[in-house]
Parts: C-alpha cells; structure tokens; sequence
C-alpha cells in the first residue's frame, strides 16, 4: 500500500528533479526566442557546470560560493565560445546545417568531459550538510532546499533582468521582431551572443547544484537535455514561465511513475510525455497555437 | 549522370571483390565487414536526410528493432534466421510508420528531437527489460545466417555478403533518386510549399521514405547480430545515431556517393588512429580511444562550418578554386 | 455573349483570422475564365492570403472557394494542384539543389505516375516515361526561355531566371489557372518587360492568370480584370482603365 508520506516522498523527488528541467529548459528558450536554434549541447553545459565544480571544490578545495562563481563563469565563457566560433561564423545557415553544428559542439564538450574527467561519476559534498531533514513524515535533503531556493532566485533575476534592465528589454525586442530591434540601434548579434552566454551560465548552475544529489559524469548532458527540452516544448517553447511548471511537472509525474510503475522505465516515460505533447500538442500544455507565435521569455 | 552512378556501382563492386585477396587478416576483414553495415545504414539514411531533408536522430532504434529481432526469435522462438531478419524488418517498418505518422509532421528542431526522444525509448526498454531482452547482459548463442546450403561462418563469406547487400542497396536507391519518386523527395528538401504545390503529397512522401531507410537499418542490425552472435544494448544508443549522422554529413549530404565514403571513411578512423596513437607514443604523446569522441565531434563540426555539402565537393572547390587562381596569373603574363 | 465569359475561380464570403486580426474580411471574387486578373492593393492588404487560401496553404476561417463550381476548401494543397491549379511563390522558391531540368520535371509529378517499388526495383521499366517526362519539361523550359540553362543548379541562377523557372515549373503541370505571386517583384525593367510577354503567352495557351503584383505599369499593360483588395476587403473591380479612374482606389493608394 502506498503510504501518504511515500506519496510525499515522490512529490519531494519529482520537484527536485523538475527544478532541474526547468533550469535546463529554461536555457533552451533563451538562445531559441533570441534565435531560432535548439541547442543540442544544453545538456552538456549542465554536465560541465557539474564537474567543474566537483574538481573546483573537491579537488582544488575552493569554498563553495567561490568555486561556484568561478564555474558558473567558465561555463558562461564556454558558452560564448560557442556562439563565437561555431553560430556567429555561418553564414548561410539552413535549419538542418545548424542542428547538425549544435550536435557536433555537444559530442566536442562530451568528449572533453571524457578526456578530463573520465569516465567515473563524481561526488561532491552537499552545500550544507547530508543530514535529511523530517518533513511530514517524508524526508528532505537539505541540497533540495538549496535546488528549490536557487531556482526561485533565478526565476526573479530573469523576471528582473527581462523587465526592467535595458539589456533585458533589448533581448526581448530582438525576439519579438529581429529587423525591427535592429533598426532601432539594438545589436542583434551581441544578443545572439548574450544569450548564449547566460543559457550557457542558467545550465552550468543547474549542473552545480544537482551534482550533490546525482553524482555527475560525462555522459549525462544527452538525458538531461532531452529530459529539459521535453519541460521546454511542454510549457510551450520560448516560454520560460511555462517551462518552469512544465519543469516541475515532468519531474514529479517521473518520480510518480518511478514509484508506481518501475524505476527502470522512469526516464522512458518522461520520454513518451515528450512524443505525446510534441504529436499532439506541440505548442505545449500552456498555449494555444497563436500564442505560440508570441515568443516571451 | 545516371549512367555514371551505375559505372561507380560496377567499380565499386570490382572493388569489393578484389579486396579480401588483398586483405587476408581477418581482423582487418571484420573492419570491412562493419563498414558495409554502416554503409547499408547510412544508404537509408542518406535518402531521408541528404534527399527528402528529414533529419533523423533515431536510426540506432531501428538498428536495434532489427538486432533484437534477429537475436531473440531464433534463440527464444527457433525461428530461422533469415525469417527472423525479415520479421525484423516488418516490425521496423511498421514501428517506422506509426513513429513517421505524426514525427514527420514536425519539422526541423522538432523532428530531431522527436526521433531523439524515440530512439531513447528504445534503448531504455533494451536495457530495462530484462525478462525479453536480457537487459545489460544482452542475448548470446545467435546463429549465423546459411544461404544456399553454406554457412556464412568465415569472415570472407560475410564479408562478401554483406557488401552484396550494400551494393543491391545502392543500386535500389540510385534508381530512386533518379525518378519521379526521387525528384518528389529532393523537391521536399527544396521547399515543401513548392513541392506540394505541383502535386506532391509530402506528409506520405515523407513516410514512405522513412519507412524504407527504417528498413535499411533493420537489415543491417540483423546482420550484425548474425555476424557477431552477440548482442547487448551498448552499440545502439543515441551516439550511434549520431554517428550515422556524422557520416552522412562528412561525405555530402546530397548525394549517395557521399554516404558511401563518409560512412567507410569514419568506420576505418578508429584503425587510422589507433595507428596515428603508436606514431603519437614515439614523441611521449599518449592517445587514448577515449579521444575518439572528440574526433568525431571535431570532424562534423569542421565539416559543417567550412564544407556543408561534405568532404568531396569541398576538396572539388578547393582544387578548381587553387586552378582558378593559377588561370588568373596565367593571364597576368 | 455572356456564356463565352464564364468564371473559373469563384470565392464566396472568404475570410480568414488569424489570431484576432481579420486578414481577408468576408470576401466575394470571381475569375473568367482564358482572362489575365491581377489583384492589387497596398502593401499588408491580404493580397498573398487570398491565394494562400484558394491554393491550400492556409484553412480558411469560414467561406467557400470553388474552381469550375466544385468545391476546393479545406483541400490539401497537393489535392489542390491536382484539380488544375498551378501557383509561384512571392519569395521565389526553386529547389536550389536541383538542376534547372530536374526542377521542371518535379512539375510532371502528377503526370506520371510510378510508384517508389517500381522506382527502385525496375529502372528499364520507368524509360518511356521518363522520356517523356523530360522532354514536355524541357518544352516547358523553351516556353519561358531557360532551355539553354537545363543543366543549370537551380540556386545558382540570378533571381529574375528563378522566376522563369518557377513560371516554367507551373507550367509543367498543364493547370487550368496558374496563380502568380509577384512575378515582377525584383525584377529589372527588361525583365519586366519579359514577364508581361511571357504572361501573355500563357495566356494564348488557354490558360488563367491570376496574378498579384505591385507594378502598377505591368498589372494595367496585362490585365483584362483588376480587383482592388484594402483591409481584406473588395473595394473595386473592372477593366484597368475603370480602376486608374476610380476616386476610392486613388484613396486607398494614396492615403485619406
């Protein structure tokens, strides 16, 4: 029999993997509203954020607040090498060509977490102590108040920086009309660029934070990523507040189906909730077709 | 032009049977053997990505579909393994069709993250159930395949086979490429508004085509099951599809040819560097397969920043463009 | 008299929202049949939606399209092409991979007819046909002037060729009405001149034009019939000497 603090139990697994999702899927709709692209190397970005940081506090003994500054930044620059090296320079691109070039950065990134890191998985201590603490009957980890509170912090920073900085609004015009931002002096490239930059620091935090909970390794960043875009495509592509409950959303019906059903279908079933909104729904649970067309991020 | 893609299929089959006199090493012929199975895999997959302009992320699906199949009705059902292949590829057909039906719909991003997501799904259920697959320990015992009385059990006889098939394979698909079926599916890749608007149906167009190359991949899955009588989930993850992707890609999407190569170029590149790392080890260089990743990696993304119709008509530009500027001097005198 | 003038292409009460914007507002058209009609209006009038919807790229809203009285709504634009309606596109859309050959014989789609086993299996047996198929295409091709160019790559072509090509291609598929997008829309002035005769050949052919274009010099040049189209509405129709006199056209051109 399924006890209620059992079903608590999954409740508190499933928001602490969707605050993942949202993250991840967040990242996605931030270089897809300023351009137009799925990056396929989101996930990695999460999957080195997560072993950078292993390295930085395990290894070189950084503090944590440190360690995960320096990585959030490295990540970000990663990110801006992308965009710089492999987006900025096409110069005739066709939907195909660009897929196949984010395909190619994400085997290059799995590749250099492989060379690096190698092939174990990674531990990395808990933010603040491994101690789960009593809640109603079920337990919480400290790590997944962290993992909730951050995604909180981060879901006001982006409200802030897309409202009321310049920057923001600027990256907001670019993805409503891209010629019409352009004419009215806004750089469009440099938006290109800025965006890929914080899709690329969003995924590293993300990665930062679950590392403690999952134990990164190199080959996680493909799961994770189609895992995120499913959240992404589920509340409605380029559609961060959306993304965020459908996040949150996949998570739990995951947890919910690794109790229920089998955990080792769990990650088929996030999968097929994929299919089942990209066939039926592909403008997502959130929104109507013609909103679709309204990209906000 | 027609003519000339028959004239490559005659010199390439020259080729074929020449080799294994060359070649004696068994070792060697095993590289070839997995070279014409990617080859027949990415002949499929050529004609929906480089004709029709579909991209697909879940062809390891189909290899597996067609592996599986071979693998578990002869040794859980008794079956005979040429039965088995054909069972294998009806069900990937017909998985094909219920995945094409509303996949295809989608396009771009969409559809390679659908394919992505189907090809997931396979392998989970690979590795998860256990009770029918095995699960991580695989299926073992599968027999070879026997053809007219002889058993296929000598790396020659496969080896000979299996490049049979490759070479039917292209030949069907030259024939396609160059009808009306074949022009439908390249004016898709064009401009799907314009191709509807002379008549043709791309949303069954598209299936048809998906359907097929689904059944290239079965074929060669089957095959490899029945070539190395053992098989587990490892080979048929998504990197795999992307390493499909990637030969397609390497050699130029948009023609046949380029498949050919780039899936025999990259199927050789573990052996070239594997060689390359005894070279490396003299100068204290230490190259692991683990770098083989990366070189991948670095291969496709070379090749679609600086070549995106793929290696040979890059090397063909280059050359006319290194005689273009010998003309131009020429004139200068 | 009235019975040689019969109308082809009849749209009734058409309208299409997109959204909550009314692109094309209950609209009521008919083309005769063997005339060259042109449809005219300022930019952003619901011109290019009008033959989106009659052509099968986008549902209508509500309202009814009917070639020769049969009923085309709702139909697939590939069904659409089959009942005789050919269409270029606004932005010219060859099938740049292709040889300029290749790309007309995409036009003979629904003229031949062998399927994907035979295609593969039986090559000897798809001859005739493809013999056939090649050569009404490169007649096509000599129509529009390009038959020098067949082996051609289509996207290497200049732009006023392409829209040759894309003519030709429609051509090819022997319609009954061919829609024609701004045909004229980048085209220098020799080019354009080009156009207007190639327009009028068509129409010796037997077959209907219906065309959208903002060169006021070709559209009055070539048309037997104008309509006049602002907000989505009808706000004049007639020969082009009635539209060049009309105060509300003048209007709508100039601003109020």
């Amino acid at each position: 029999m399924m006890e209620h603090s059992d079903i608590l139990q999954y409740l508190i697994m499933g928001v602490q993997s969707g605050c993942i999702y949202a993250l991840v899927a967040m990242g996605f709709n931030m270089i897809y509203n300023a351009t137009g692209i799925i990056n396929f190397a989101q996930g990695e970005f999460v999957v080195l954020g997560g072993l950078l940081m292993v390295t930085l506090t395990m290894t070189v003994q950084l503090p944590i607040p440190l360690a995960f500054i320096t990585t959030t930044a490295a990540v970000t620059l990663a990110g801006i090498a992308m965009e710089r090296f492999t987006i900025n320079p096409v110069k005739n691109p066709t939907v195909l060509r660009l897929i196949i070039i984010t395909i190619a950065v994400s085997i290059i990134m799995k590749g250099i977490a492989m060379g690096v890191w190698g092939k174990s998985s990674y531990f990395m201590r808990h933010f603040s102590g491994s101690e789960s603490l009593d809640f109603f009957g079920a337990t919480i980890l400290p790590q997944t108040l962290w993992i909730m509170g951050i995604l909180v912090l981060i879901v006001a920073l982006y409200i802030f920086f897309f409202n009321y900085t310049m920057t923001g609004k600027c990256m907001r015009a670019c993805a409503i009309n891209r010629d019409a931002a352009r004419l009215s002096g806004i750089n469009d490239r440099r938006m290109v660029m800025l965006s890929f930059a914080l899709s690329a620091g969003i995924g590293a935090i993300a990665g930062i934070i679950i590392t403690p909970i999952i134990q990164m390794d190199y080959a996680r960043g493909a799961l994770l990523g189609i895992k995120g875009f499913g959240a992404a495509v589920l509340g409605g592509l380029g559609n961060s507040m959306g993304a965020i409950m459908a996040g949150v959303l996949l998570g739990v019906l995951e947890a919910a189906s690794a109790g229920f059903i089998s955990s080792h279908y769990m990650d088929a079933i996030a999968l097929f909730v994929l299919l089942l909104v990209l066939f039926t729904r592909p403008s997502g649970i959130f929104g109507s077709s013609a909103a679709m067309k309204l990209k906000e991020f | 032009m027609n003519v000339k893609d028959y004239y490559g299929i005659g010199f390439l089959a020259a080729i074929v049977a020449a080799l294994p006199f060359m070649v004696a090493n068994d070792y060697y012929l095993g590289i070839l053997i997995f070279t014409a199975l990617n080859c027949l895999t990415c002949i499929g997959l050529c004609l929906l990505l480089g004709y029709a302009g579909q991209i697909s992320m879940g062809h390891s699906a189909f290899l597996a579909i067609g592996a599986y199949s071979s693998a578990l009705f002869t040794t859980k059902l008794g079956w005979n393994p040429w039965a088995a292949m054909g069972a294998g590829m009806a069900i990937s057909m017909v998985v094909a069709v219920l995945v094409g039906l509303p996949t295809l719909k989608l396009k771009g991003h969409y559809l390679a993250m659908a394919t992505l997501g189907f090809a997931s799904i396979v392998h989970v259920v690979c590795v998860a159930a256990v009770d029918i697959t095995g699960g991580p320990s695989g299926v073992s015992n599968i027999p070879r395949l026997s053809l007219f009385g002889f058993e296929l059990n000598t790396d020659t006889r496969i080896f000979y086979f299996c490049w049979t098939m490759v070479i039917l394979g292209l030949y069907l698909a030259v024939n396609l490429i160059h009808s009306r079926v074949g022009r439908g599916l390249q004016a898709i890749h064009g401009s799907e508004d314009a191709a509807s608007s002379l008549g043709v149906n791309i949303t069954v167009d598209k299936i048809k085509i998906f359907v097929l190359s689904a059944a290239f991949a079965s074929l060669s899955g089957s095959l490899y099951a029945h070539y190395v009588l053992y098989i587990d989930p490892g080979p048929f993850d998504v990197m795999h599809s992307v390493l499909l992707i990637t030969m397609v890609a390497v050699g130029g999407i948009h023609s046949i040819w380029g498949a050919i190569t780039g899936a025999t170029l990259l199927s050789l590149l573990p052996e070239g560097l594997s060689f390359l790392s005894e070279g490396l080890a003299k100068f204290n260089i230490q190259y692991k397969t683990d770098y083989d990743t990366l070189v991948y990696g670095g291969i496709l993304l070379v090749i679609m920043l600086f070549m995106p119709e793929g290696l040979f008509d890059g090397l063909r530009r280059s050359t006319a463009m290194v005689f273009r500027l010998n003309g131009e001097k020429g004139q200068g005198k | 008299m009235t019975s040689e003038l019969s109308t082809i292409i009849k749209v009734e009460t058409l309208r299409k929202e997109f959204g909550g914007v009314v692109a094309v507002n209950n609209l009521d058209l008919s083309f005769t049949k063997g005339h060259v009609s042109s449809l005219i209006g300022p930019n952003g009038a619901g011109k290019t939606t009008v033959f989106n919807l009659i052509t099968g790229f986008l549902p209508p809203t509500s309202g009814k399209i009917l070639l020769n009285g049969k009923d085309l709504t709702g139909k697939k634009p590939h069904k659409i092409s089959a009942l005789g309606i050919g269409r270029t596109f606004q932005n010219v859309q060859v099938f740049p991979a292709m040889s300029v050959l290749e790309n007309v014989m995409v036009g003979r789609h629904l003229r031949s007819r062998c399927g994907m086993v035979v295609s593969c299996l039986l090559p000897q047996a798809l001859r005739p046909e493809e013999k056939r198929i090649r050569e009404s295409a490169l007649s096509c091709l000599n129509a529009v002037g390009l038959a020098e160019y067949a082996d051609r790559q289509a996207g290497s072509m200049p732009l006023g060729s392409q829209r040759m090509l894309e003519i030709a291609r429609g051509l090819a598929l022997e319609p009954a009405v061919l829609f024609l997008d701004e045909p004229a829309s980048g085209l220098n002035a020799r080019e354009t001149v080009g156009m207007g005769e190639l327009i009028g050949k068509i129409k010796a052919m037997g077959i209907t034009v219906i065309l959208v274009e903002h060169d006021m010099e070709l559209v009055m040049d070539i048309s037997d019939k104008v309509a006049v189209v602002n907000f989505g509405s009808l706000i004049a129709e007639g020969t082009p000497k009635e539209i060049q006199a009309n105060p509300e056209v003048i209007n709508a051109y100039l601003g109020a």
